[in-house]
């Protein structure tokens, strides 16, 4: 194995051996989500004449729980090892920053996915929503897996505390996540907010992803993923130059 | 020779303070070679800086010829750092976190080397041990084994010995030394100067943040330590003209620092001059401790500063 597929391997590893707490528990708790929300919204709400709340809700759930997933495992594999001082052996061999970038955005695409499939196959037993496109849907989960895992990065690294990075979460992820349209259609938002959303790339995510389930959407995913790209472009240049800096890592 | 280590101009500012202050250093392949220096002197920082985990505020660093920020691959495979702090990852086994250490240097079948390091450094019966049950001194030989699991040919090590027992201690320099016999170049710092004297050919010494001595092992001793002689006389007490040359007088011993041999006869003159009987005398051997004492306290007023 070289270097990078060490690091990945090992990453890896880390969510695996302690599996029931990150990937079970959030399989878990998205599908109690699902089944509050579905049994006391059922009654009231339809989103189209053939679409239940319920049904609707799914992939939104799904693309919430890879996200914070993604973000989760990168940014906590990071700062366990920097808190504890044991990245050195990482900073110390040949690595490249541009392998450990990869390997920490790989490990937290994995992750996501793999939630998400959970979620999934439950949802899929229970409540039988339709599916459009396996593309679109495998572009968007993998598109904002990486954007979250490369986020995660750089919080990790910013991070100098677990309080910090708790925060993070708790102040910017969630309620991004929760604002992106998980649990609403944007049409249906006063125009002011249908405005704002349009400004958290959350909202393209879970829109998009939608979109593979439905074959409709807010606006159209060639532009929901174009726009991903842009940030993911964007969010990977910087970690990149964060991490070639040696940013607060190497001082 | 080739050069292992090359410091050129180096300055590290941590905020107002200046940790590093020009340093200029030059290690040659090979050599056994001790950076001494008290409590934050700038030993860890300008190991730190070699090894590429800290960066310098200005100044260069070559490891094996490789520029530690250009060619930081090549110049990483060239080394092996023993850091000064006990970090490890809690989720491996020891035999784990070497596997996955070899692996960042991109070496596959690597089994047997890592079966001789756990067992040069006595690892055996706990190679399938959680790194979190291990004590102090077990995590400390983690971390030398780690060190050397892709054979590098400059091996740093930052207080090897901290927290480690006599016999580990023992068998630990036995493995350095023979991996410095083999052509491996040695750095360390300790705090033990014993060690360092017996172990290095050259050392630094460092105090707030700069070289103040860099030199042979030998010579330092013989230039600067001087050398002490202990006598018991009777009667039991120094004539006038010894009392400056005096430092201390216990148990009826007197011990006096002369600077060279031939002093001995003036203060042998003195004694006979005023009828005073040597019981008994012995000329104790300088060692690096002193030299290391006197550098550190006349720091300032020493006029063959660093080379
Ligand atoms: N990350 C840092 N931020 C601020 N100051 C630092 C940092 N690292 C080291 N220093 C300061 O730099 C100086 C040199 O520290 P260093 O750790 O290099 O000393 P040392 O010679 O290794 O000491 P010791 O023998 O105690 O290990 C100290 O005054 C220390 O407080
Ligand atoms: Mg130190």
């Amino acid at each position: 194995m070289n270097g990078f597929l060490t690091l990945l391997y090992k990453e890896l590893l880390r969510f695996w051996k302690v599996g029931f707490q990150t990937l079970f528990a959030p399989i878990l708790s998205t599908l109690l989500y699902l089944l509050i929300f579905s049994h006391v919204l059922e009654e009231q709400a339809r989103v189209s004449p053939s679409v239940t709340y319920t049904v609707f809700l799914i992939p939104g759930l799904v693309m919430m729980a890879m996200l914070q997933n993604a973000f989760a495992n990168s940014s906590s594999s990071l700062i366990q090892s920097t808190v504890s001082g044991n990245h050195i052996f990482m900073l110390l061999s040949p690595l490249s920053y541009q392998e450990i970038f990869t390997a920490y955005v790989l490990a937290s695409v994995v992750r996501g996915l793999i939630v998400g499939l959970g979620i999934y196959v439950v949802a899929v037993v229970f409540f039988e929503p339709p599916l459009y496109s396996l593309a679109w849907i495998i572009a968007f989960a993998l598109m904002g897996t990486a954007l979250l895992g490369a986020l995660g990065i750089i919080a990790g690294i910013w991070a100098e505390k677990f309080e910090h990075l708790a925060a993070l979460q708790n102040f910017a992820i969630l309620p991004l996540t929760f604002l992106s349209g998980v649990f609403y259609t944007i049409s249906s938002l006063p125009s002011f907010w249908r405005g704002l959303s349009y400004l958290n790339p959350f909202f393209y995510m879970v829109d998009g992803f939608r979109y593979g389930f439905f074959h409709s959407s807010d606006v159209s995913p060639y532009l929901s993923l174009g726009i991903l790209m842009v940030c993911f472009l964007a969010v990977s240049w910087w970690t990149l130059r964060m991490l070639k800096a040696g940013y607060k890592i190497r001082k | 020779m080739n050069t292992a280590i090359e410091v050129r101009q180096v300055h590290k500012h941590f905020g107002a303070l200046h940790a590093l202050n020009n340093i200029d250093l030059e290690i040659s392949t090979g050599e056994f070679f001790a950076l001494l220096g008290p409590n934050g002197a700038g030993k860890t920082t300008l190991i730190n800086i070699i090894a590429g985990l800290t960066l310098a505020s200005s100044g260069s660093v070559r490891v094996m010829g490789h520029d530690v920020i250009a060619e930081y691959r090549e110049a990483r495979r060239m080394l092996g750092v023993v850091p000064q702090e006990l970090v490890f990852d809690p989720f491996f086994t020891v035999r784990e976190t070497l596997v996955f250490q070899s692996g960042y240097f991109g070496i596959k079948k690597n089994n047997r080397w890592i079966d001789e390091i756990i067992h040069h450094l006595d690892l055996s019966d706990k190679a399938d041990t959680n790194m979190r049950s291990l004590s102090g001194g077990m995590k400390r030989r983690v971390l030398v084994a780690q060190a050397l699991v892709h054979k590098p040919p400059v091996i740093i090590l930052d207080e090897p010995t901290a927290g480690v027992d006599v016999e580990l201690r023992q068998s630990l320099w036995r493995f350095i030394k023979q991996l410095n016999h083999n052509g491996h170049t040695i750095v360390l710092t300790t705090h033990y100067l014993e060690e360092a004297e017996a172990l290095c050919n050259r050392v630094a010494m460092l105090k707030n943040g700069s070289i103040i001595v860099l030199d042979n092992v030998r010579n330092l001793i013989s230039n600067i330590a001087g050398y002490r002689i202990r006598l018991q006389l009777s009667p039991d007490t120094i004539p006038v003209a010894l009392q400056p040359l005096t430092i201390s007088h216990d148990q009826g011993y007197y011990v006096l620092a002369i600077e060279e041999y031939f002093q001995l006869e003036n203060v042998m003159a003195v004694l006979r001059s005023t009828q005073t009987q040597v019981l008994e005398l012995q000329i104790l051997q300088p060692d690096l401790e002193e030299v290391f004492v006197k550098i550190m306290h006349g720091a300032e007023n020493l006029e063959f500063v660093s080379v």
